[in-house]
């Protein structure tokens, strides 16, 4: 069991691009970690340069106490699982699982034991003898994680070992896969493009954009309190609104409409923002009212289009310039062309800066 | 094929047009009637031409297979009578068995460098990039085709006359699987492409060394691809003349192939009783050999991943 850190790590292909531009990261002993992004990101360059499979650029990776930068694969004590879970198709369940320890030179009969008994914990003890071929996707999956097991690694790293399965069959693995991972207690490291897997499953997280990590944080505080306006736009099962606004006498200025700066009393002065600053009004449509009467701090809308989402309505209206979404309840679904208003709750309004990395305005 | 098609083609048309232009008065049968005739002779015509091809093509099978039992054999494909006197000939001829010994040593042998060869230029062509590859596979594989040819047969000579490798087997192993090793690994190069490179990632994590990655993964999941290779280096190589023919001047060392082409009488005619007795023997091994790799492995010339 170890802690993994990175220290200014940079992987930069031989074309000058950056697949990870400057991640510092700590993650700590028995720790289950998710590195969530879009494709393209560099999750996945990330997890092979910790895994040895891509040589470090720049920085340092340390797994325990050993700086293991420039270590072989083989000698980092870790275990991988592949997305395609790249089990060996002319090897038997027992070969496939046995074969990091085939590399230790455990003997013949002592590895089919070990590989055996962790079987069972994965309950594939009645296939041992087939081949992976006639496997289902789900026992292909778990036989990848009894082959990573059976090595008693320092640390996991798993790329996406959840995206080849069929919708259902991911939400068992998911549960699934977390008891396994705090009953082993190994440090974890999960790559995936898939925001719920993540909030679902990871003790800490990792949002990152273009190479660089954007947010880390436990899956509460991302959700609640994105970093910047790239994790609020990713971040959600209904993409966050994020409305232009400047401050202008002590209120904010939507362009057509105005509201009250959110938080108690509704002052600019609680923030720290300035008279004519360019902000982004933050809030998930979930926190959103869409009232059929005027209100106080509510904007007055159109409603442009209806969409349904089982229990609740994301409704999208057209207020002023900007077209704002609310998740309403689906007994109070509107009709299209209804004029609503739409109050966000003060409480969970985010500010970010409308310049640079669009970062959080502290509250 | 394009025979086939294109009388069929050309016999439903012409029907469709009569039956069209004859309409509303005399009705469809007629037209009809027309086409049918025309597909009918269509059909004639086209299966006379494929029974032609067929004798053309059967002739020589029948020849080889009836004739080793005639006691009269000739260049005529009959059986009059049965004998099997023609094998007992074959059987005292002193140089059917060192032959077909000297057969199986050139052929074997070519065929093992060529599958140990292949597999490993295959694998490294694969998995490192290497500026102008593929035009080099080409390259390679067209020139190939000129090593073993007859034009190339009087440098080979001298070069391996230089090399004291002239009246050796070993030197005629060198040269065909020369020849043959570009092909190879093309093919082979084929299903080293189709695994997935995270077989390997996978196995370099556990702490697998480069040796051990190709013992261990590559080479068992390209073994059908292996056998592939290896009957067809083998079937090439058994079937070589002019190779051998040059380079080999000791009796003793020639393969059937070579010395078939002695089996003369004293008179110049073909001994047409060892002839076709020793080239039934001599295409047997071959034909068993094919059987076996496809039962065993299935013939497949592209690589392929099942599961």
């Amino acid at each position: 069991m170890a802690s993994v850190t990175l220290t200014g790590l940079v992987k930069e292909y031989p074309n000058g691009v950056r697949g990870v531009d400057g991640v510092d990261l700590q993650i700590a002993d028995g720790e289950f970690f998710a590195l969530l992004g879009p494709s393209g990101c560099g999750k996945t360059t990330l997890l092979r340069t910790l895994a040895g499979l891509e040589a470090a650029t720049e920085g340092r990776i340390d797994i325990g106490d050993r700086d293991v930068t420039g270590f072989e694969p083989g000698e980092r004590d870790v275990a991988m699982v592949f997305q395609d879970y790249a089990l060996f198709p002319h090897m038997t369940v027992t070969d496939n699982i046995a074969y990091p320890l085939r590399i230790q030179k455990v003997g013949r009969d002592e590895r089919s034991a070990r590989a055996l008994e962790t079987a069972q914990g994965l309950s594939l003890a009645a296939l041992m003898e087939r081949r992976p071929a006639q496997l289902s996707g789900g026992q292909q999956q778990r036989v990848a994680l009894a082959r990573a097991i059976a090595c008693h690694p320092q640390v996991f790293l798993f790329d996406e070992p959840l995206s080849n399965l069929d919708a259902r069959l991911r939400l068992e693995a998911r549960t699934f896969l977390k008891q396994l991972q705090k009953s082993l207690g190994v440090t974890t490291v999960f790559v995936t493009h898939d925001q719920a897997e993540a909030l679902a499953m990871a003790d800490r997280m990792a949002v990152m954009d273009g190479g660089r990590i954007r947010q880390v944080g436990t899956p509460r505080e991302v959700f609640q309190r994105p970093a910047n306006t790239f994790v609020a736009n990713f971040i959600g099962a209904t993409p966050m609104n994020l409305l232009d606004a400047q401050v202008v006498g002590g209120a904010l200025d939507f362009g057509g409409f105005t509201l009250p700066v959110p938080g108690e009393g509704g002052r600019a002065s609680a923030w720290p923002v300035a008279e004519g600053d360019k902000v982004v009004y933050g809030v998930r449509p979930e926190y959103v009212q869409c009232l059929p009467a005027p209100a106080e701090g509510a904007a007055r809308g159109e409603v442009t289009a209806v969409e349904n989402l089982g229990v609740s309505v994301l409704v999208t209206a057209q207020a002023g310039e900007q077209s704002v979404r609310a998740v309403v309840p689906e007994s109070d679904e509107p009709a299209l062309g209804d004029t609503v208003h739409l109050a966000p709750s003060s409480e969970r309004v985010l500010l970010y800066r409308a310049d640079g990395d669009g970062e959080l305005i502290g509250r | 094929m394009s025979t086939v098609a294109g009388q069929r083609r050309s016999g439903t048309g012409s029907g469709t047009v009569s039956g069209s232009r004859s309409g509303t008065g005399s009705g469809p049968g007629r037209g009809l009637g027309a086409g049918a005739l025309r597909l009918v002779a269509g059909r004639s015509v086209m299966y006379a031409v494929v029974c032609l091809l067929v004798v053309f093509f059967a002739l020589p099978l029948l020849w080889l297979v009836l004739t080793p039992f005639s006691p009269t054999p000739s260049y005529k494909a009959s059986l009059s009578g049965f004998t099997l006197a023609n094998f007992e000939d074959l059987l005292a001829n002193p140089q059917t068995w060192p032959s077909i010994r000297n057969s199986l040593v050139l052929s074997v042998g070519s065929s093992l460098l060529v599958i140990v060869l292949a597999a490993l230029a295959a694998y490294a062509l694969s998995r490192v990039r290497i500026p102008g590859r593929d035009q080099l596979l080409y390259a390679l594989l067209l020139l190939s085709s000129i090593v073993t040819g007859t034009a190339a047969m009087v440098p080979i000579f001298l070069m391996l006359f230089q090399l004291g490798l002239i009246d050796r087997q070993f030197g005629v192993v060198l040269v065909l699987s020369g020849g043959l090793l570009p092909a190879a690994v093309f093919m082979l190069k084929d299903f080293v492409d189709s695994i997935p490179r995270s077989y390997e990632e996978s196995a370099r994590v556990f702490g697998a060394s480069p040796s051990q990655i190709l013992r261990h993964v590559v080479l068992p999941v390209i073994r059908p691809g292996m056998a592939t290779v290896g009957v067809w280096a083998l079937v090439q190589v058994w079937g070589n003349f002019l190779v051998p023919y040059v380079l080999l001047s000791d009796p003793s060392k020639q393969p059937a192939a070579v010395v078939m082409y002695t089996f003369y009488d004293a008179g110049g005619q073909p001994n047409f009783a060892l002839i076709s007795t020793f080239a039934l023997v001599y295409s047997v091994p071959v034909v068993v050999l094919y059987l076996f790799v496809n039962r065993r492995y299935g013939f497949a010339f592209q690589g392929g991943i099942k599961g």
